[in-house]
């Protein structure tokens, strides 16, 4: 494979060994060591004895690798009152997570469907303001929402928490949707329409079998986002959901007495570890879902 | 003008479909805003109460050091994160078109920290970022005994310590939306420059950069709204300490909401937040519109 056929601004410079080249491999190579050493900090911090860590040097090896704060972040860290690892937050989140990825996706695609085929009257206007919805910081909606849900009974509850990434996803889902289903030939559609197909049949059978690319994109988008969020899961889970960000969180700056950064590491990486396998193994996909996300409008 | 009743069959499903966006439009955004809005203009304290105060907790909001210094925080945070986050975005995208070995493991490299949540981030900075076991001490080790780097305990220097943690994490951001801007530029620019002699440092930053204008606007609008809502990373890396050191709006309102049990001020204080973003995306979108229309007119 000649990176001719595969980059095609390939043309724009003839290869050369100059100190030019030099130069941006220098750089290029100085900044991975940038992003590269937190990841490797976390990792070895985590794989020492804490009389390791007490002897000052961050970037060592450990000497004696040992994975006791591994089980010990899991299994039996303190999270405030309870002394139970992160465990719990890791079932929480994936409990909060997976209803959050596919009802957001659903409705994100039944409003894609509705606004790029069936254009109601109205509906341009409405998806205008979802759109400016995107914008408004969390903080506005932080109390009416938190009474609301209060009103209704689902106030930290695995409902009530998944209702809140339902209403903060919409926007970036309907316009994942919109966009992907206004790519699609209207053709397609009106067929489907002479040949009798009604409002759900032809989103269940033809739409929907359609999106797998778009699904997957936003399945990437929401799973780490969810799964990220930190601010919409201490105010509305719950004690009893509380999800992996938040107990992390508790088990660091919250645990009175000697501080165990072997453990923290270690539960951060834990923490850490849904959203980046994602990353690693989903690539492309991932940049894509940031490209389609970021272009709003 | 009449309308068939096939016709308002498909209204109406159409809109049934569309009910729960519609309830979200309607209550979960307009209906919340204008509830604080409301609320930002009472004496409410723990509970929302319906007296109508105009624009005093405003005045008071304004009158408070905290939120005063909240501001100043984010104001300086702001410019250096947008600046460091554009500059080295820029950088490294530019770096990696120079048609480069490994491209893919390296934009892999760039881009992970995105992937970690903001909590993450903070707390892997916070332990590297500590005076006592971290960079400053492993240096020190190394010999230079009088090496200082303990910004993250100095209540001046704090701020500084939150904009390196938060560009490590989004600058690949900047790098992975800017390379695609680059990769749109037609090779004939490059060509046209090489024929003509112009350095290549030149032809970024003269042609390619103005070219790449909606990227970057993209970018701007993606990096300041995470200005804004700044919090999670502060929240774990400092709690806004040392002191309020590094106290933001965010934190703030959240402080009030549910600490102090201020919720007229917290509201007061999300309503000035609002007003910022619109401020900042008004003449986005004024931009926007423009653009589009002159397209349609071509």
């Amino acid at each position: 494979m000649t990176p001719i056929t595969t980059r095609p601004p390939a043309a724009r410079r003839p290869w050369r060994f100059s100190p030019a080249r030099v130069g941006v491999y220098a750089f290029l190579l100085s900044a991975s060591l940038f992003f590269l050493m937190p990841l490797y900090i976390m990792l070895v911090t985590s794989f020492k004895t804490m009389d390791e860590i007490r002897l000052g040097n961050i970037f060592a090896l450990p000497v004696a690798i040992t994975v006791e704060p591994w089980v010990t972040a899991w299994t039996s860290a303190c999270t405030g009152v309870s002394c139970e690892g992160i465990r719990g937050g890791f079932w929480n989140s994936v409990w909060i997570v997976i209803p959050s990825t596919i009802l957001p996706i659903l409705l994100g695609a039944l409003n894609g469907y509705a606004l790029s085929f069936w254009k109601p009257r109205g509906a341009n206007a409405l998806f205008a303001i979802l759109m400016l919805g995107a914008f408004i910081p969390v903080q506005v909606m932080m109390f009416p929402l938190v009474r609301i849900l209060a009103t209704l009974g689902l106030f930290s509850s695995l409902p009530g928490i998944v209702a809140i990434h339902i209403i903060f996803s919409m926007p970036v889902m309907t316009l994942l949707f919109r966009n992907y289903y206004l790519s699609i030939p209207q053709e397609l559609f009106k067929a489907a329409r002479i040949d009798g197909g009604g409002f759900i049949r032809i989103f269940v059978q033809l739409m929907l079998p359609m999106s797998t690319p778009i699904i997957i994109v936003a399945a990437i988008m929401q799973v780490t986002g969810v799964w990220n969020d930190y601010i919409l899961g201490l105010v509305f889970a719950g004690r009893d959901n509380l999800p992996m960000t938040v107990q992390l969180n508790n088990v660091i700056n919250t645990t009175t007495g000697t501080r165990l950064y072997n453990v923290n590491m270690a539960a951060t990486i834990l923490t850490s570890l849904v959203p980046l396998t994602i990353y690693f193994v989903s690539g492309r996909w991932f940049v894509r879902g940031i490209a389609a996300g970021a272009v709003k409008g | 003008m009449k309308i068939q009743p096939k016709q308002l069959l498909r209204q109406l499903i159409t809109w049934t479909a569309l009910l729960p966006m519609a309830a979200t439009v309607l209550v979960a955004y307009l209906g919340t805003v204008l509830w604080s809005l409301k609320v930002s203009m009472s004496n409410s304290r723990t509970f929302p109460s319906d007296d109508f105060v105009g624009l005093a907790q405003f005045e008071r909001l304004f009158d408070n050091e905290r939120w005063m210094l909240s501001l100043q925080n984010l104001a300086l945070y702001g410019v250096l994160f947008i600046l460091a986050c554009m500059t080295i975005g820029f950088l490294l995208a530019v770096f990696i078109d120079q048609k480069v070995m490994a491209e893919g493991a390296l934009r892999t490299i760039f881009l992970y920290p995105y992937a970690m949540s903001f909590v993450a981030t903070g707390l892997v900075w916070q332990w590297m970022l500590n005076p006592g076991n971290g960079i400053q001490q492993a240096v020190r080790l190394m010999g230079y005994e009088d090496f200082t780097f303990d910004w993250i305990i100095d209540q001046d220097k704090v701020m500084y310590t939150i904009v390196i943690a938060t560009v490590w994490q989004a600058s690949g951001l900047v790098m992975a939306l800017l390379l695609a801007g680059l990769r749109g530029i037609d090779e004939e620019i490059w060509k046209a420059a090489r024929i003509d002699g112009i350095p290549t440092w030149r032809v970024y930053l003269s042609i390619v950069l103005p070219m790449l204008g909606p990227s970057v606007a993209t970018v701007f609008v993606l990096l300041s709204t995470a200005v804004i809502k700044l919090f999670d990373a502060v929240a774990a890396m400092t709690q806004g300490g040392p002191g309020t050191a590094s106290e933001v709006p965010a934190k703030f309102i959240m402080d009030y909401l549910f600490g102090r049990a201020n919720i007229a001020l917290a509201s007061a204080a999300s309503i000035v937040m609002l007003l910022t973003v619109l401020a900042l995306l008004a003449p986005l979108l004024y931009v926007r519109s423009r653009s589009k229309r002159q397209e349609a007119d071509k």
